[in-house]
């Protein structure tokens, strides 16, 4: 068919001060920027210099220039390119290779001459469409750009806010360091009192005790005395105490004559005095026919202690279990606050322990301090209390002091535009799944009907394309993947008026994507301002 | 696609599922070999193996020897078992020759493959030359040929003058499993059954012994029931002069194949292997029991009709040798010829092969389209590029992906959906919140002439709710296990029933499904894709069905490598109906057999993202292309893990010139579209891919042959140049019809490529350089990044639309450029078709074009090769590149109406390149441009 289409005649209506029309003729698919090159009747120069042509040869459906520029209204050249005016929108260079392809790519059709397609001119509709959609672009931006000051400042006085706080913070752990320090000092002092009355009623509770002891080791022989004494003559004799096997020195099983004999210091028989020398030798051994047979373990002492250690241990399955099951990614930010709550309680928790055991060895309880030791011991208490009271304050500081330090360290942009999203978390239900955005902390999903959630990714950094570093967000190191890499997520950044997860997508696997609208990456909107009191005046 | 595995699907399975998968995965890449069985853990297999070359206990009875006008029939006896067989040997017409070998009087009948030739082979008369007590001698009819039926022992040669081509049973490996009673129930059974049956086998009795594997056979948890006890069958082949054979595929290994003593036979099995690897003899997706041999000589071809478990050993007197070896008995004077000994074992059904004679590698490819039909000829845009991924999440997804095309200016034609977007795994549904509305989605590929295809695969998903399974399960359409009730395995949705596709009703069914108002959300731009037709089954013994499936009256060991053939022919013959019989269908299958040619296109299955996939790919497309199935091509990138930027953008190149370019991957992997690797590397791939846009009418008109004649589109060198040895076991570069020759760049990291020219006295000219190169050389290439080595033959005449755009219809009335490479005696010839590009208006009412372009005596003519047909075309010539012209004073344009004009041209003396400028002829018309 060889559709040697040469000139075509253009007619564009150029609106211009006066609003009179002008005509300018040029080839089919020439910018009017290119205008010059394409004189009628004047041979053709490539545009590249490599050759020159008739100009009836510019459009004729060969391709003649190594650069295209012969066929800008043809698809003649491989590498050519085809301007669509498209008045009313916004012209536009497409390939060649789309000139008459049947499908129309210029809202003004002028792609489509020859293709049998049919174009209906769409550019004034789209031109509208897209001016509405500027508008709102521009309003959107406007505001958000507005409300982006705000965040802004915002940020800078949060900023101001926590830099004074840790200024604050740092005076007041001075004092508080100084204030550990004297509390030391006093706890010390009032200590060593303490100990030293501690210690002194101890050894007198100790000696007391010895006392009770050897009281209680008399009763006990001379009950052992009685006992023995089966005829009531006031001597034990050979044949009284052999019926004692426990304390046959060999342990053949039998306590014969000589050994008890030996037992008794090689007397027959011995008297009440004698036998306390006997005594000392036997009563280690020395079983009390009373308490024979008589199983004796009473151990209620026991008992409330078992039950407190299991309580201690179920205690601690309950803390710890949904833990290992969740997996270390689960934890969560608050999550992590429990934990360490819960580290602090493990460490109150031992001294409850110790309780019973030291009941169990109080048989005979302890006298309580006598009123000068036990005013020293409360002074000591107080000192101690102080001291702790004042330690913990100081940790607390200093754990303030590092969260804030952190905060103030993190890149929230250059104006710390995106301060605001520091410890927020966002939504976005979709059909099956809900999908969590925590800036500068994580992203999880999570099914909507039941399992448990999965970690997307943590905070990485910053990935936007060099002049645009803050319009992507990346976080990694999310839950791993069967036979591939962990998960990750792209948080792409785009301008609105609020600050909400407009869509997440998986394109690749285990690679998702959000997208993220927020105030505080609005442009300055004074250019499209301009542009826009331009067409609406127009 | 996809492979019978991930662990994707793990979440929404079942445990059982799960902990096969457990199983299966262990954690590496590579296949586990210990999913599938071994020649040793196939009972019938090692049983048959080993027997021993030998003295064959086969005797023919002469006496009862019968010559009819189309064949001839013998008795043959087993001297050890006296059980008979009935030998049937014909002449075909296209110098063929078919020996069928059943049992006499079977227990009941042994399966016979239907469906796979396209007719009953037309004979010729066999006559009967001289006949003694040793045997007899029949005339082959031309060519002085002669078969040779010995009598004790029983053994076949066919001659050509005094040359042995082709011997049967001559090492006595002839063995046929006779249908029997089983022992253990003989007594019971003994007296219902007519002793005449039996006596012979109860003689025979001490040759009977029972071994393992007879009657049960367990491997893995599986259990394989086989209630018609042993049926295996094998022949010998031996190919006098013959060192090289080809073919049997689907193997992923080298083009020539291997011997096989002491190792495993090739094994025949279709199979969904996961995470194949490279050169080794396993069986794999599809079966082809068609074998080449090749020399210098003569091309033959030996076709197994069988289409159960089978087993191919091969061995060869000089495969051992080492090129010294071999150089020391030239120079000795060693008696020895060389010779391939073949044997083939299958697990059931009888002997029934076909000897193509040849003599030429075009007369086999003949002969055996004249026995199982031609390549389907595609819809022009299938030879287009594909884009494919494991999964195209959705619709915003689809559109998104299809402008990323055109955003950067890279064609395609067809995008494709894989099973994510069924409504849970259900054929024939879209996944309601991903896809709600198909239509949409394909009226905004439609209007920008593009395609689309969604997976359809051969499981159903048990399901009550199921429109599609409630009705085959009430039709009684499944395929039954054993004990009746409807077979049952596991694959993607779970729990699933396998339509019996051997059941003709069952097709016509199934076909129907495809009707525009049966597919709801279909329309005339979607096309279709069965994977998994093995049939994949996760929980079956490795990894398919049992072998004693029933598939009506027949086990599925008898027919199992047809299974898929017949998947992918029902859902052809849907596509072809849901359009009146109007439109060509598109079906792409993993699984084949013989005469899967005929519905579609297949491919490499789910190999990996490394450079030995990638080279492997051209020796598994070449065989495929020897045995018929010319519509092959491999995933590009690798379909497992993921390939560095340089291996995919090697891939492409290579991919661009193979015949079915389409990308895909593994939903596991990074999405790997063509704009992700940077603007260099896109180029890149714009680039390769553009090249097979520009070539596409070439590869129309080399389907068109394929279709026409089954001639391979793709073939080994050889095949064109069958007396240059040095091609013979040449894999790693190939031609494209005869005109072009391609070497690809699958080296990693290569900075040069030695491709081999082949053709004393012949010239190739680089088609990107235009720089001459002589034949019968190896060549070295530089190579960059960019390059993919291609050579047109010195001879030729090639035609390319130089204007590539978005999609092949949009080019569909784009204007010729034709490629005229003059031969050293200023010779050249080349051709062009061209139709409609989609329906079978080309066959039914001859609506087509298809010139002859010669070049001769410094003129160019195009000249009309079917004057039955009639087809108009806008298309014109817009350019004509002579390489290896010298320059003409003038170039003079004549027409039939006597108008002559005078073309511009250009001549670069550096390259000998003319140039003519834009004859402006019609592609459809004679025109003829005389140089002076």
């Amino acid at each position: 068919m060889s559709c040697a289409l040469l000139l075509l005649l253009m007619s564009l209506a150029l609106a211009m001060g006066t609003g009179a029309a002008v005509e300018i003729q040029r080839p089919r698919g020439v910018p009017l920027s290119k205008r010059q090159f394409y004189e009628e009747n004047k041979p053709f120069t490539c545009l590249d210099g490599s050759s020159t042509i008739p100009f009836d040869r510019v459009n004729d459906d060969y391709c003649d220039c190594r650069d295209g520029s012969d066929e800008p209204g043809t698809a003649a050249c491989p590498n050519g390119s085809f301007h669509c005016t498209n008045a009313g929108f916004r012209p536009t260079f497409i390939p060649s290779s789309r000139i008459n392809d049947g499908i129309c790519d210029c809202c003004d059709t002028t792609d489509e001459y020859n293709s049998g397609a049919t174009c209906q001119n769409t550019c004034r509709e789209m031109g509208r469409k897209e001016r509405e959609s500027l508008q709102i672009m521009a309003e959107i931006t406007k505001e958000g750009f507005l409300l982006k000051q705000q965040l802004i400042h915002e940020a800078k006085r949060g900023q101001e806010d926590k830099q004074g706080k840790l200024t604050e913070l740092q005076g007041s752990k001075k004092g508080l360091e100084e204030k550990v320090e004297a509390l030391r000092t006093v706890k010390e002092t009032a200590e060593d009192p303490e100990k030293e009355a501690k210690e002194r009623h101890l050894k007198a509770w100790e000696e007391q005790k010895e006392l009770i002891r050897m009281e209680k080791d008399k009763t006990r022989m001379a009950e052992a005395f009685l006992e023995l004494d089966d005829d009531a003559d006031g001597y034990v004799s050979v044949a009284e105490l052999q019926s004692h096997l426990e304390l046959d020195p060999d342990s053949d099983g039998s306590l014969s004559e000589t050994e008890t004999q030996g037992l008794l210091g090689g007397a027959d028989k011995v008297d009440t005095s004698t036998f306390e020398t006997v005594w000392s030798g036997i009563k280690d051994k020395y079983l009390s026919e009373v308490s024979q047979g008589q199983s004796e373990p009473p151990a209620p002492v026991e008992t409330p202690q078992e039950e407190e250690s299991r309580d201690f241990v179920s205690d601690h399955d309950s803390d710890h279990y949904p833990e290992d099951y969740a997996g270390e990614e689960d934890v969560e930010d608050d999550e992590e606050d429990d934990h360490e709550e819960e580290e602090e309680e493990e460490e109150k928790v031992p001294p409850t322990v110790q309780t019973p055991e030291k009941r169990e060895d109080d048989e005979v309880s302890m006298p309580p301090y006598d009123t000068e030791t036990q005013s020293l011991i409360d002074a000591a208490q107080k000192a101690r209390d102080d001291f702790d009271e004042a330690e913990r304050a100081l940790r607390e500081v200093d754990d303030q002091m590092k969260n804030l330090e952190k905060e103030i360290g993190f890149d929230f942009g250059p104006s710390a535009e995106f301060a605001y999203l520091y410890s927020q978390c966002y939504e976005l239900s979709t059909s099956e799944y809900i999908y969590r955005l925590c800036p500068f902390n994580r992203v999880s999903q999570k099914p909507k009907f039941g399992g448990s959630e999965t970690n997307l990714g943590l905070w990485g950094q910053w990935a936007g394309p060099e002049d645009n570093l803050y319009s992507v967000m990346k976080y990694d190191h999310g839950q791993g993947c069967w036979q591939g890499p962990n998960r990750s997520t792209t948080v792409k950044l785009t301008c609105g008026k609020e600050t909400v997860v407009t869509s997440t997508s998986e394109p690749s696997r285990c690679e998702y994507l959000m997208e993220f609208t927020t105030p505080a990456v609005c442009q300055e909107p004074a250019s499209l301002d301009e542009v826009l009191h331009g067409h609406t005046e127009l | 696609m996809n492979s019978s595995n991930s662990i994707l699907r793990t979440q929404r399975m079942g445990p059982l599922l799960v902990l096969w998968l457990a199983g299966c995965l262990s954690g590496t890449w590579a296949v586990d070999r210990g999913n599938f069985k071994t020649c040793d853990q196939s009972a019938f297999c090692k049983r048959q193996r080993a027997l021993k070359p030998g003295q064959s206990p086969y005797r023919a009875l002469l006496e009862t020897l019968e010559l009819t006008n189309t064949k001839l029939t013998l008795q043959l006896i087993n001297d050890n078992n006296k059980v008979r067989l009935l030998l049937e040997l014909y002449r075909l017409q296209g110098n063929m020759t078919r020996v069928k070998i059943n049992e006499l009087k079977p227990l009941k009948p042994r399966f016979e493959v239907p469906d796979v030739l396209i007719n009953d082979p037309p004979t010729e008369p066999l006559s009967l030359l001289s006949r003694d007590e040793n045997g007899v001698v029949l005339s082959l009819g031309a060519d002085s040929q002669r078969l040779i039926v010995s009598a004790k022992p029983f053994r076949l040669d066919i001659m050509e003058g005094r040359e042995v081509l082709l011997s049967l049973n001559s090492r006595g490996l002839l063995a046929f499993e006779h249908l029997r009673i089983r022992k253990d129930t003989l007594l019971c059974n003994y007296f219902h059954l007519s002793p005449l049956l039996f006596l012979p086998s109860l003689k025979a009795k001490e040759d009977e012994k029972v071994e393992d594997g007879m009657w049960e056979e367990t491997f893995k948890s599986h259990t394989d029931s086989k209630p018609n006890g042993p049926s295996s069958i094998s022949l010998d082949f031996s190919l006098p002069g013959v060192e090289n054979v080809y073919g049997i595929p689907e193997h992923a290994d080298s083009l020539k194949l291997k011997a096989t003593d002491g190792g495993d036979p090739y094994r025949l099995f279709n199979l969904d292997v996961f995470q194949y690897e490279v050169f080794n003899p396993m069986a794999l997706y599809g079966a082809i029991p068609v074998m080449l041999s090749h020399s210098a000589q003569r091309t033959m071809g030996i076709f197994w009709l069988n289409a159960a478990e089978t087993w191919v050993d091969i061995s060869s007197n000089t495969a051992g040798k080492t090129v010294f070896g071999q150089m020391l008995d030239y120079v000795q004077g060693s008696s020895e010829t060389p010779q391939t000994d073949v044997r083939w074992i299958s697990e059931s059904g009888i002997i029934d092969v076909f000897i193509m004679l040849g003599p030429t590698p075009t007369d086999v490819f003949s002969q055996y389209a004249s026995l199982t039909g031609t390549q389907a000829f595609p819809p022009l845009s299938a030879l287009a590029y594909h884009q494919c991924r494991w999964n195209y999440n959705d619709q915003e997804d689809v559109a998104a992906v299809d402008q990323g095309f055109d955003d950067h200016d890279i064609p395609y034609d067809f995008i494709w959906l894989d099973i994510e977007h069924t409504d849970g795994k259900r054929y024939f549904t879209w996944d309601p919140h991903k896809f709600p509305q198909p239509k949409d989605m394909l009226q905004g590929l439609l209007d920008k002439r593009r395609k689309m295809v969604t997976i359809v695969d051969p499981h159903i998903k048990v399901d009550s709710s199921y429109k599609i399974h409630n009705e085959i399960r009430s039709k009684g359409f499944y395929v039954k296990s054993k004990d009746g009730g409807d077979y049952e395995g596991w694959c993607w949705p779970g729990n699933s029933g396998y339509p019996d596709f051997t059941n003709p009703e069952m097709r016509a069914w199934w076909a129907s499904m495809f009707a525009y108002d049966q597919y709801e959300g279909s329309m005339e731009n979607m096309y279709t894709w069965n994977d998994m037709n093995e049939p994949s089954v996760f929980n079956g013994p490795e990894v398919t069905m049992h072998k004693d499936a029933l598939h009506g009256n027949w086990e599925n060991r008898d027919l199992h490598n047809l299974y898929g053939l017949y998947v992918q022919r029902a859902t052809a013959e849907g596509l072809i109906e849901r359009s009146g019989g109007v439109e060509r269908p598109f079906v792409l299958a993993r699984a084949f057999f013989a005469g899967s040619q005929r519905y579609g296109a297949v491919w490499t299955g789910d190999n990996a993202a490394e450079w030995e996939h990638l080279k492997i790919s051209i020796p598994m497309c070449l065989s495929l292309g020897l045995v018929g199935v010319s519509f092959c091509g491999a995933d590009v990138g690798g379909f497992f893990k993921s390939p560095s930027t340089e291996l995919l953008v090697r891939w492409y190149q290579t991919g661009a010139y193979q015949p079915f370019f389409r990308a895909h991957a593994h939903l596991d992997t990074p999405r790997r579209e063509p704009w992700l690797f940077g603007p260099e590397n896109t180029a890149l791939i714009r680039e390769a891919v553009r090249q097979r846009y520009a070539l596409l009418p070439y590869w129309y008109q080399l389907f068109y042959h394929a279709h026409h004649s089954g001639q391979p589109v793709m073939r080994p060198l050889w095949v064109e140049y069958p007396q240059d040895t040095a091609t013979f076991s040449m894999d790693d570069q190939f031609l494209l019809g005869r005109d072009l020759l391609v070497h690809p760049v699958t080296e990693e990291g290569a900075r040069g490529v030695t491709a081999y020219l082949p053709g004393k006295g012949e010239v190739w000219f680089d088609v990107h350089t235009f720089q001459k190169h002589n034949g019968a050389q190896n060549l070295y290439i530089p190579v960059t990044i960019s390059s993919i080595p291609v050579f047109q033959r010195g001879g030729s005449i090639i035609s390319r639309k130089a204007r590539v755009r978005r999609s092949s219809s949009c080019m569909e009335h784009d204007p010729y450029t034709l490629f005229v490479a003059l031969s050293p005696k200023r010779f050249a010839q080349g051709e062009l078709y061209i139709d409609d590009g989609h329906t079978f208006n080309f066959d039914k009412q001859k609506q087509f074009i298809h010139r002859r372009f010669s070049f001769a005596n410094n003129a160019l003519s195009s000249r009309n090769l079917a004057p039955g047909s009639q087809f108009t075309t806008f298309s014109w010539v817009e350019k004509i590149v002579i390489l290896g012209a010298s320059k003409p004073s003038k170039a003079t344009l004549k027409t039939p109406d006597g108008k002559e004009s005078q073309l511009e041209f250009e001549f670069d003396a550096s390259m000998s390149v003319l140039t003519l400028r834009k004859p402006g002829v019609n592609a459809g018309l004679d025109w003829t441009v005389v140089l002076q």
